[in-house]
Order: C-alpha cells, then sequence, then structure tokens
C-alpha cells in the first residue's frame, strides 16, 4: 500500500476480495446443500453438536436476555412515567425482545461463543492435516464437519432465541413489580395485548437466519484456515467479528422485510 | 455423479500385451504463487511396486504424492490412478479412488476427540461396515500388525510420535487398500521404531502385494524397502531407478544427496 497506484486500487481490490468471499460462502452453502439431501445426517454427531451449542449456551444466553430485560425495563420505565404511559412498559419491552433484542442478543452470544469454538475446532482439523485425513478416507468435510454443526444450530437456535426472550420478559415483570411496585395484573395484561404470535415468529425466523449465518461463516473460517496456530486465531477471530457484524446487517434488513409480513402495531 | 469408468476418465488404451500402469503421472505441473514446485513430472508405477520418492526438503514430494489422492490438483498434465483419470473428478466422485488409495500422513492427522480403536475403526464405519463383531475384529488384527493392542483405549495425545504413525498405519491398512502413500514415515523416530515401520511396509507389500510410495530422507530404509527409486529435484525427477542404480550413480547431485554431503565448504 506504498504506492500512490496501490493506493487508487485499494477500493476495487477490496470489493474483488468481497465478491470472492460471497462465492466461497455461496459454494460451501450449495456443498452443505448436497450433504443435506444426500440423507446421511450422522445423527450422534448431531446429537453431539445440540449439547455444545444448545445446552452449552443457555447460561450465556439466559443472563444476557434477562439483564437487557431489566435494564431495558428500568431505563425506560422512568421516562415513560413522565408522560404517563408506564403501563405500557410490558408491551414495549416485550414487543422489542421478541422482534429484535431476543434473536440478536441471543444470535450474538453464539456467535461469540460456538461461532469461535467451531471455527477453532476445524480450523486445527485443517492445519493438522485431519480435514485432509478425512478427504482420503472419502468423507467429505462437509459433510463431516459442518452438515452436523449446521443441523445441530438450526435446532438449537429458536430454543435460545425463546429462552431469551422469555428470561428477558420474566426480569422485567420483576422489575416493574418489585422495583416500581406497579401492579402486576397491568403488566400482564398489556404484554398479552400487544404480543402476538407474528412478534414470536419474527423471533424464531431471526434466529434460524443467524444460525444458518453464523454455522456457514465460522465453518469457512475454519476450513479456510492455513499457517498453523497463528491461522488458526485468525480465523476464529474473523469468525466471530464477520458473524456479528453480518447478523447486525442482516437483522435490519430482515426487519424491514418481516415488517412488510408481519406488520407492527395492528392490534 | 459421472461414471468413474466412462471413456472420458479413463487412461487412454495400453498397446497390445503391455499391463495397464497401476499409477501414471503425465506431465504434472504445479506452481503455488511464484514457486513452481512440479515441472512436467512423468511417472509410471505398476501393481505391488514399492517406490521411494527422495530429495531436498520443500522440493515437492508431499505435493506430488498429494495430487495422486486428488488433495491437490495439477495447474497442467494427467494422473490416473488403476485407468480412472484423477484430476477431471470432482471431490465428490473421488470416493473410488480412495478405496484403492490410502495415506499415512506426516503428523498421523489422527482425530484427536476419537481413540486409537476409534481412529482405526473410522474408515470402516465411513464406508458403511456395521457388523460390529466385523469391525472389532478388523481393529483388533490391525492393531496387532502394529503392535498397539494394549494401547487401544488411549487418546492421540498420550500417544507418543512412532505410536502415532503406528496407529496411521493401522488406519490406513485397515480397509485392505491397494496402495498406500507414506509421507515420511520415518521422521522422528529412533532407528528400532523405524525399522518396525520398515518392516511393516515390506509384510504389507508381500502380504497383500500393496503398492506403496514412501517419501522419506532416511536412505537407510530406501536401500531397504524400496524396488525403485525416485529423486525429485528442482521440480524435476533427476534420477529414477533401482537402489543399486541409486548407489552406481555417477550423477554428482543425486551422489551428494544420497551420500550427506553438503556443497557448503569452509
Amino acid at each position: 500500500m506504498d504506492s500512490p497506484s496501490g493506493l487508487l486500487t485499494l477500493p476495487g481490490r477490496t470489493f474483488l476480495h468481497f465478491l470472492v468471499y460471497l462465492g466461497q460462502l455461496t459454494a460451501l452453502m450449495r456443498e452443505l446443500m448436497i450433504a443435506v439431501r444426500s440423507g446421511v445426517w450422522r445423527l450422534k454427531l448431531v446429537a453431539q453438536q445440540i449439547v455444545a451449542i444448545g445446552y452449552g449456551s443457555q447460561a450465556v444466553v439466559i443472563v444476557t436476555g434477562a439483564f437487557t430485560g431489566a435494564v431495558f425495563t428500568f431505563q425506560s420505565y422512568a421516562k415513560f412515567k413522565d408522560f404517563g404511559f408506564e403501563t405500557t412498559v410490558g408491551a414495549v419491552v416485550s414487543v422489542a425482545l421478541c422482534r429484535e433484542l431476543g434473536p440478536v442478543l441471543a444470535g450474538l452470544m453464539v456467535a461469540g461463543r460456538v461461532g469461535a469454538a467451531m471455527a477453532a475446532d476445524i480450523g486445527t482439523m485443517k492445519v493438522t492435516e485431519q480435514v485432509d485425513a478425512l478427504r482420503v478416507m472419502g468423507v467429505h468435510p462437509v459433510d463431516y464437519l459442518v452438515l452436523p454443526r449446521f443441523l445441530a444450530m438450526m435446532v438449537s437456535m429458536p430454543f435460545l432465541v425463546a429462552e431469551s426472550i422469555s428470561f428477558g420478559l420474566f426480569a422485567s415483570y420483576l422489575v416493574t413489580s418489585f422495583g416500581y411496585d406497579m401492579p402486576s395484573a397491568w403488566y400482564m395484561t398489556h404484554m398479552l395485548d400487544h404480543t402476538n404470535m407474528e412478534d414470536l415468529s419474527i423471533g424464531m425466523i431471526k434466529g434460524f437466519v443467524f444460525g444458518m449465518l453464523i454455522t456457514l461463516i465460522s465453518c469457512h473460517q475454519g476450513l479456510a484456515a492455513e499457517n498453523g496456530a497463528v491461522g488458526v486465531g485468525l480465523g476464529t477471530t474473523r469468525a466471530v467479528v464477520i458473524s456479528s457484524l453480518v447478523l447486525l446487517i442482516v437483522n435490519f434488513f430482515l426487519s424491514i422485510l418481516l415488517n412488510y409480513v408481519f406488520p407492527i402495531g395492528t392490534v | 455423479m459421472a461414471d468413474p469408468t466412462s471413456s472420458t476418465l479413463t487412461s487412454p488404451a495400453s498397446p497390445k500385451g503391455e499391463t495397464q500402469a497401476f499409477i501414471q503421472l503425465k506431465d504434472v505441473c504445479k506452481r503455488f504463487g511464484s514457486q513452481e514446485v512440479l515441472r512436467g513430472i512423468n511417472l509410471t508405477l505398476q501393481h505391488g511396486e514399492t517406490l521411494c520418492i527422495i530429495g531436498p526438503s520443500g522440493e515437492g514430494k508431499t505435493v506430488m504424492i498429494k495430487h495422486i489422492i486428488g488433495l491437490i490438483k495439477p495447474d497442467s498434465g494427467e494422473i490416473y490412478v488403476d485407468g480412472m483419470h484423477v484430476n477431471r473428478l470432482k471431490e465428490r466422485e473421488m470416493a473410488p479412488i480412495r478405496k484403492k488409495v490410502s495415506m499415512l500422513f506426516q503428523g498421523a492427522a489422527l482425530f484427536d476427540n476419537l481413540t486409537v480403536e476409534q481412529n482405526v475403526a473410522f474408515p470402516l464405519l465411513e464406508h458403511g461396515i456395521r457388523d460390529r463383531s466385523e469391525i472389532n475384529r478388523r481393529v483388533r488384527e490391525a492393531l496387532q500388525a502394529v503392535d498397539l493392542d494394549e494401547h487401544r483405549h488411549k487418546y492421540p495425545t498420550s500417544l507418543s510420535g512412532g505410536m502415532r504413525k503406528r496407529t496411521g498405519i493401522a488406519r490406513a491398512i485397515i480397509d485392505h487398500s491397494e496402495c498406500i502413500l507414506y509421507d515420511e514415515p520415518n521422521s522422528g523416530l529412533d532407528p528400532i521404531g523405524s525399522d518396525v515401520i520398515d518392516q511393516m511396509i515390506l509384510r504389507m507389500q508381500r502380504r497383500f502385494n500393496v503398492t506403496s510410495i514412501i517419501v522419506t530422507h532416511d536412505m537407510r530404509s530406501v536401500f531397504k524397502i524400496a524396488n525403485r527409486v525416485a529423486m525429485l529435484y528442482r521440480g524435476e525427477i533427476r534420477f529414477l531407478g533401482t537402489p543399486a542404480e541409486l548407489r552406481d550413480t555417477s550423477d554428482s547431485v543425486v551422489q551428494d544427496f544420497v551420500n550427506g554431503r553438503s556443497d557448503i565448504t569452509g
């Protein structure tokens, strides 16, 4: 990047790298779909991954959801009270948790915890030739390494999102009921009146999409790892950073799209 | 999936009476960035032959054997294994070749999360064998052949370098492959451990007529086990012949390598 011509070509090269990266992700997605269609799902590996991804992420997702719900309620209650709207806190927190905070925070936590583990595990196997050993034995790496993680993520993500939302709402309820002496019936009534299946569906759909993106991005970083431990470290960092950023960007566009399908405020 | 026996994927017909080569490399070239690793490699190997590939480090010996099993695609040239055109096959079409050819990696490439026994049984399970008693019998036979039966419940991290290599060999031989590629099987082993590996390669050749290609720097092993020797030097095959011819060659580059002579003076 020292020469002026290097600086001039930088945007072009960056765009080309981006296109190549998109192409590689698409190729991985194609191989994954071939693996899904093959019907050889290695259910034992899927079960192991469900334990690692779903069961292992419970604590982090529950704590994140609960404390976000609590602090969101704590902050919004005071402002809402200025306008005399404090009884609507339950409805606002509930819709926000179902549509945005629940899936996004669960996704970010899973990207950090599970995405990093996926990239590190597969990356280590790649640089120690274990991925090549699989290929030599006639086993496609996507079938053995990516598909079980993908299926486990598809099973686990909706539960993790649901947990994040549930514990967020529960914490919110505790804050309003015990922190502000608001009658619990008000909170519950407004929350139930203004939260519907469409809000929950949005959360679940986002959970699926985020799970798919985290798996694809992280497994791709693992399979692309080279140059020993340094390469694995780099791949792991990239997996978390790219997954998190992509998740936030995709969430914005997904929200717009899903708001067309399930419009907000129609109750 | 393409039919691996179709005419486009098979080697050209051999002249009448000539045995078809088991492995054939024709003008294989490979470049990584600006580095030209293989420059027009031609090599033919018959069933049951044991070929040792020697040459200075970084000359592309491992790259060459990885081409044979389709782990690396050449930039140009053709590779045939038992008549199948390796470099025209896609990854998911490689199964017939990888059933015939297996490989021992330099670091053994054992799966860290599986025990020795599970590592060795892996190819059988993946190739659809479900009879538990047959799997146990074959795993035991393979582990006894490499003298590791008593370590079958250990994980790779608790094995020595030699034990890892022997586990890798057990995994490579369990599926009765017709050809085994060995990437530096003796590196990092003591002389006795190295001899155990050599004896095992010889036994595989004599008992099952297994074709072997061994990348090695150990000249003692070369003279003990090879039917033929190829020396790779600056991306080309500098020497190809029997161990006796290797000993008698007048090529100073080959002689220097065989006798471990450096041209650095002073």
